[in-house]
């Protein structure tokens, strides 16, 4: 029997300049901790403690709609990203499963300040 | 700690030519403008950064601006400590550029030059009274209650039970926030010491929170709106007729401003009790719409603040914005103390780089200031506004255009001494510069004096007691 710490799923990031890197991860890590670990453009400046919101991620619907419901903190942080979409989340809510084998995720390009 | 969130420059994307291997460029300040300008610029190229700080510690807003009950935001710090671990980057505290040396001659001992030095003054409320005792800019209490050296005998008489903020930013939520927050949240922040122990002896009930526009102009985000919301023993107020039109515009709203409207609306309409309100000991928040500030009142005798006058305010529809139109009727309010909250502002440090004193920045496209060579970021570059986020993407850009201008050759490579150059005029003017080293001197003996006192840090409030740290072996 294999570890349940020892299985990984690829994780397809689309960066900035449209490059894609396709990475394993392991399950139960967050997309941050992936993004890091294999320098993704993400920076994540409160290191995952919901006070910023540099690791914002676009994900795809079909996976947006399997993840449970972002907590109104995330939702205010989100708030505050540049090139919010319907379906963004911020990578270090996200906990890394089984059923996100060869998803692909998007670095947001658009670049607007909500407050201006 | 220092974990996976520190910057490994050695990583997949960092790959560059010997195109850049020569450049030598300095940062003017080292708030996050600044450290994330030279952050991207590691990343971009093989420059050699050195970071010139006016006080001997690093991070400037960081450090001096972010609230103390926000420590989380301050993780950014790690990522900045890690930079300085390359040989590529150094820091160098206690130079005051504009005094101690001039923008020229960081221009010819660099290769390029960074300003990134922020906004240190702020913009004045132009009414009577200002100037009475009792009367602050948010910059001066923020930067006391954060222990920064300048404010460090600022000594607000918080004896008083009204306290007016003017301003709707996150600034102004920030100050009202640490007015009205339990002693045992702040006890266990990095609060300066003198700053918890006034605090703890506050006598503050009430805090006013007067914006010129409606709630459809506030400039905080949802975040630090919705803690002021969740404060113990604390009841916020809102006029609840200013939200009643407001209910079929929401959902055209864009979501961050809809979200925030809502909540605010939601906490309007929360009924109060009487008794709720009358509760012995419980504070309470009162935010106003659409009134401008006109006078500082004060006691006849004893030239201290005792109310501020008010003009009522129409909101005006033009094509661009939603300007505030006074409507000649005018409020009074008691109060001992208030705090303008109304933006800070840049100023300008070198006569010989440009300055535009209406808005309060250096000109500059995407960071290029027009003399090539010569860059800029952060508020210095923007404006004083906007979170860390904003700050770090409008740093990248900068970087960005410096690692573009290296590529296209439109900064000469010509050797530059760097540093070496610039001590020499340093050591002239008996200039005693410090170094990063000698900052983890510092943070060590501040965290040595926060153990004491169950909180993370206690920060040196003097540059002389710094400097007396790193001296002591």
């Amino acid at each position: 029997m294999t570890s349940i710490f020892c299985l990984r799923v690829t994780i397809n990031f689309v960066e900035r300049d449209g490059e894609v890197v396709s990475v394993k991860a392991k399950l139960g890590e967050t997309l941050l901790d992936v993004a890091k670990d294999y320098d993704i453009s993400l920076e994540g400046a409160c290191e995952g403690t919901l006070a910023c919101s540099t690791c914002h991620l676009i994900l795809k619907p079909e996976i947006y709609e399997t993840l449970p419901e972002p907590t109104d903190e995330e939702l205010d942080m989100l708030d505050l990203a540049f090139g919010l979409s319907d379906t963004s989340r911020l990578g270090c809510q996200i906990t890394i499963t089984q059923e996100m084998d060869n998803m692909t995720v998007e670095v947001p390009k658009e670049s607007y300040d909500v407050r201006q | 700690m220092l974990g996976r969130y520190v910057n490994n420059l050695n990583k997949r994307t960092h790959r560059f030519s010997n195109f850049s291997r020569t450049y030598k460029i300095c940062v003017v300040g080292s708030g996050p403008g600044a450290f994330y300008t030279a952050q991207e610029l590691l990343k971009r190229s093989g420059a050699e950064i050195d970071i010139f700080e006016r006080l001997p510690v690093p991070f400037g807003l960081v450090r001096y601006g972010v609230a103390p009950d926000h420590p989380e935001v301050k993780n950014c710090i790690n990522g900045f400590t890690s930079l300085m671990q390359t040989r590529r980057c150094r820091f160098y505290g206690n130079v005051n550029v504009g005094k101690d040396i001039s923008v020229e001659q960081l221009r010819s001992a660099y290769n390029g030059v960074v300003l990134a030095y922020g906004a240190e003054n702020n913009r004045k409320l132009g009414i009577p009274g200002e100037d009475i005792s009792g009367c602050y800019a948010a910059r001066e209490f923020v930067g006391w209650y954060n222990g920064i050296p300048s404010m460090a005998g600022l000594k607000p008489d918080l004896s008083c039970e009204n306290v007016v903020i003017f301003g709707h930013g996150n600034v102004a939520l920030d100050v009202a926030r640490m007015l009205l927050s339990p002693v045992a949240v702040l006890e266990k922040t990095d609060i300066s010491g003198a700053a918890l122990e006034t605090l703890i002896n506050s006598k503050i009930r009430n805090v006013y929170i007067i914006g010129r526009r409606g709630p459809l102009q506030t400039a905080f985000t949802i975040k630090e709106f919705r803690e002021l919301t969740k404060l113990p023993n604390c009841h916020g107020h809102l006029d609840k007729n200013v939200f009643t039109d407001l209910n079929s515009i929401i959902p055209d709203l864009a979501r961050p401003r809809r979200r925030l409207t809502e909540l605010m609306m939601k906490t309007a309409l929360s009924e109060k009790t009487a008794e709720l309100c009358q509760q012995t000991g419980s504070q309470h928040w009162h935010m106003k719409f659409n009134r401008s500030p006109t006078e500082v009142l004060s006691s006849p005798n004893c030239r201290r603040v005792s109310g501020i006058r008010m003009e009522i305010n129409k909101l005006e529809k033009t094509s661009e914005a939603v300007r505030a139109v006074g409507s000649g009727k005018f409020e009074d309010l008691a109060c001992g103390l208030v705090i303008s909250s109304i933006g800070y502002k840049s100023i300008a440090i070198d006569e010989n780089v440009p300055f535009d004193a209406v808005t309060g920045i250096i000109p500059n496209v995407k960071g290029r200031v027009v003399s090539k060579r010569l860059y800029c970021s952060g508020w210095v570059k923007r404006g004083p506004i906007g979170v860390i986020a904003s700050t770090m993407k409008d740093a990248f850009e900068t970087a960005e255009m410096i690692s573009e201008d290296m590529k296209q050759d439109n900064l000469p490579t010509s050797s530059c001494f760097g540093f070496e150059e610039i001590a020499k005029y340093l050591d002239q003017k008996g200039v005693r510069y410090v170094t990063f080293e000698d900052w983890n001197k510092i943070d060590a003996h501040e965290k040595y004096l926060g153990r004491m006192k169950n909180k993370p840090r206690e920060k040196l409030t003097s540059v002389v007691e710094m400097l007396n740290v790193i001296d002591t072996p």
